[in-house]
């Protein structure tokens, strides 16, 4: 007969789940595992709420199994560390983020990409080796491996530092690897949301000239005054998305909706490379002349290796580049999300669960 | 009336056979080549490839064509006047002309080498030249074009089955060299083995390559494994078969221009893989983004390629004694060509004997 949550493992923990496909949270006491020799337990400070998050919560790509923690944008404190643990020690601020065990002996985990790795396990809805569920940050307390665990460096800020587990590794680890980083060279980023907000920051620490695309012009102001973008493309207006024709070298498309790729290609110069990063349930629709006429490329990736994210903070750190956030209790996540489903975010909900998830426990 | 202006356009007399309209049916046809300019060659044609895109664009299946249309951009002959100053040609060279006849010179593209991405590049045929006259292709008896757009053949390369690498050959040896598929060992997969597939096949295992034939036709595995060294095959319905192959290629050479499913070949890709598209369909296909972003797996495109790269392809053809499988036909023979290569029911080139067949 199966544990319960609560007594699968030693050690008490606390979070919020949810339950089924509806996707509403709520208060849940499951338990967290010994610290093993590798391990590091982390108090969870902040955790970040990603799209994916409520993509999961919902069951919307099919393979959600409940109940289930979410989270894989966490920043805490360690409290222990195991035996072989020599890179960190009690007190330090420590970051988790999609990953928590591979298999550590394929050739991707020799090459430092673990997120590809065919046996990587997931920070929450995944199995463990031990055949127990993995949950996420929505919580308290969490064990990890000490390879799936990242220093935050000592002048970022916590809140701010937790999206970039995530998004900022989903959209850092794809510049590097398509080369889309020439400074000089023309970025456009499709959608403004959490990854496309951190790809702006990024890509002007590159050294890129940026170009922020979207379907709402109210964001504008926002995307260049604010965030440093050069330009700013309203991509339902034919007239402004035609003279931007051939422009680009690189476009990240953070949008998760499904959508035409087609208008995309289009302000591409030859040559041209465009990562998508969002991960919609139906397929795309991607025309082909213009891959063949343009020698153009649409490739994917999906956030990045435990040394490019560690490499991904420290580039961070040094250009001060922090995600914008709006704090939120335990409690408010419920709304956080219904208010996310319509990207009403300034540009990642983060939850502040050092100070409120304990006031939520029954 | 009509065939007198085409006769009177350019001093020199040409005669070709064209397709007179959408029906894409060739009848002789008599018209006119410019004279030979200071850097232009001019050649007697020998042999013609008939390219797949000849037959669109007979049939007017891209909306681009204007008739009447003379196809042929896979054209070889032999030189008989050269343009005062050309430097790499002379009279009696045996010479070939591709896609292309001229470009701009002068954008970022040219100056790479990649007059194949030019915005101004001119296509053989159909297409309006410098001066504003409509340009002939290679289904004709003489060819005159810019030096730039003429690559030597090497004396030990056949002319009739090295025609179809001016077209076909390129398109596949440049998206193996430009992707980075032409490394020993690799696996590349390539689906469709028609003209452009055979080509990929021996370009592919030439540079030292694995290759799996992906084909719907399960006939076609015999050829390829025994004649073409191809090193397996893979029948694209096979669900069992596919199964097994996914994750194993570095790379796949994608020829089909038909409408059809990538998602069971991003599969047979591995985590990196690269699924290259040189066959173009014409309505947008499905994309599944999750086995994209799961494997940083690329879809991309490639098109022809440029001057310096054609040239770099034929030497490399001739090293390794590559050239195309072809059925030579008289001129007369075009219609019916045109008919069976609709069937696909050729192995894997025609290529019409223009200097011994075609007549005023």
């Amino acid at each position: 007969m199966a544990k319960s949550p609560e007594e699968e493992h030693p050690h008490k923990a606390f979070g919020w789940a949810a339950k089924d496909t509806s996707g509403i949270l709520s208060p849940f006491h499951f338990s967290r595992r010994d610290n093993g020799v590798e391990d590091v337990t982390i108090k969870i400070l902040y955790c970040g709420v990603c799209h994916s998050d409520l993509h999961a919560a919902k069951n919307e790509w099919g393979f959600s199994r409940y109940p289930m923690v979410p989270g894989h944008e966490i920043v805490g404190l360690v409290t222990k560390t195991g035996s072989n643990v020599m890179k960190f020690k009690v007190d330090d601020r420590v970051g988790v983020g999609v990953m928590v065990n591979s298999c550590k002996s394929c050739e991707y985990c020799h090459q430092d990409l673990e997120n590809y790795c065919p046996q990587m396990i997931f920070t929450y809805n995944a199995q463990n080796h031990d055949g127990t569920k993995t949950y996420g940050g929505y919580s308290n307390t969490i064990v990890v491996d000490q390879h799936f665990v990242v220093r935050i460096p000592d002048s970022m800020p916590s809140d701010g530092c937790a999206p970039l587990l995530c998004a900022g590794i989903t959209v850092y680890s794809p510049m590097k690897y398509y080369g889309m980083t020439e400074p000089g060279k023309h970025l456009g980023i499709v959608g403004l949301g959490g990854l496309g907000h951190v790809a702006v920051k990024i890509g002007k620490a590159f050294g890129l000239k940026v170009t922020v695309i979207s379907s709402s012009s109210r964001k504008e102001r926002e995307a260049l005054d604010r965030l440093g973008a050069d330009s700013f493309l309203v991509s339902n207006d034919p007239a402004k998305m035609k003279a931007a024709f051939g422009t680009m070298d690189y476009i990240i498309d953070t949008v998760s909706a499904v959508h035409a790729l087609a208008p995309f290609l289009s302000l591409l110069k030859t040559n041209g490379k465009l990562v998508t990063l969002g991960l919609p349930e139906k397929p795309l629709e991607l025309p082909i002349f213009p891959l063949v006429l343009g020698r153009k490329l649409v490739g994917g990736s999906d956030v990045g290796g435990m040394k490019e994210t560690q490499e991904m903070l420290d580039f961070c750190a040094k250009h001060n580049i922090a995600a914008d956030v709006e704090v939120i209790q335990m409690d408010q996540i419920n709304t956080a999300m219904e208010r996310l489903a319509k990207s009403d975010v300034r540009y990642r909900f983060v939850i502040d669960v050092a100070n409120s998830l304990a006031q939520s426990q029954l | 009336m009509e065939d007198k202006s085409f006769e009177e356009e350019h001093p020199t007399k040409a005669f070709g056979w064209a397709a007179r309209d959408q029906s894409g049916v060739f009848s002789p046809f008599k018209f006119s080549r410019r004279s030979t300019g200071e850097k232009d060659v001019r050649f007697k044609v020998l042999f013609c490839g008939i390219c797949h895109s000849d037959l669109h664009m007979a049939k007017n299946e891209w909306g681009t064509s204007t008739y009447p249309l003379v196809p042929g951009h896979e054209i070889v002959g032999q030189v008989t006047e050269v343009g005062s100053k050309v430097e790499k040609f002379k009279v009696g060279d045996k010479v070939g002309v591709g896609c292309m006849v001229g470009s701009c010179h002068s954008c970022d593209s040219c100056s790479n080498n990649l007059e194949n991405y030019c915005p101004k590049m001119i296509l053989t045929y159909s297409t309006k030249y410098h001066d504003g006259t409509i340009t002939y292709g290679g289904y004709s008896d003489i060819m005159v074009a810019d030096e730039h757009f003429i690559v030597r053949i090497p004396e030990n390369l056949p002319l009739d089955a090295a025609a179809p690498l001016l077209c076909a050959g390129i398109t596949v040896y440049s998206p193996l060299r430009f992707f980075d598929l032409d490394k020993p060992g690799m696996h590349v997969g390539v689906v469709g083995l028609g003209g452009l597939g055979h080509v990929a096949v021996k370009f592919a295992k030439a540079m030292g390559v694995k290759v799996t034939v992906i084909s719907t036709s399960p006939g076609k595995k015999q050829e390829a494994l025994d004649h073409l060294g191809a090193d397996s095959f893979l029948v694209s319905r096979d669900q069992d078969g596919m199964q097994a192959a996914m994750g194993t290629m570095d790379g796949i050479i994608d020829t089909v221009s038909a409408m059809h499913p990538i998602l069971p070949l991003i599969g047979l890709l591995k985590t990196q893989g690269k699924l290259v598209l040189v066959g173009a369909p014409e309505k947008p296909l499905e994309l599944p983004a999750f086995p994209l972003l799961m494997g940083r797996k690329i879809v991309g495109g490639s098109c022809i390629g440029g001057m310096k790269e054609t040239q770099e392809m034929i030497d490399f053809a001739a090293k390794n004694s590559i050239t195309a499988d072809i059925e030579v036909i008289s001129m007369d023979c075009v219609n019916t060509a045109m008919d069976r290569l609709m069937k696909n029911d050729v192995r894997y080139r025609f290529v019409i004997d223009i200097g011994n067949t075609i007549k005023v």
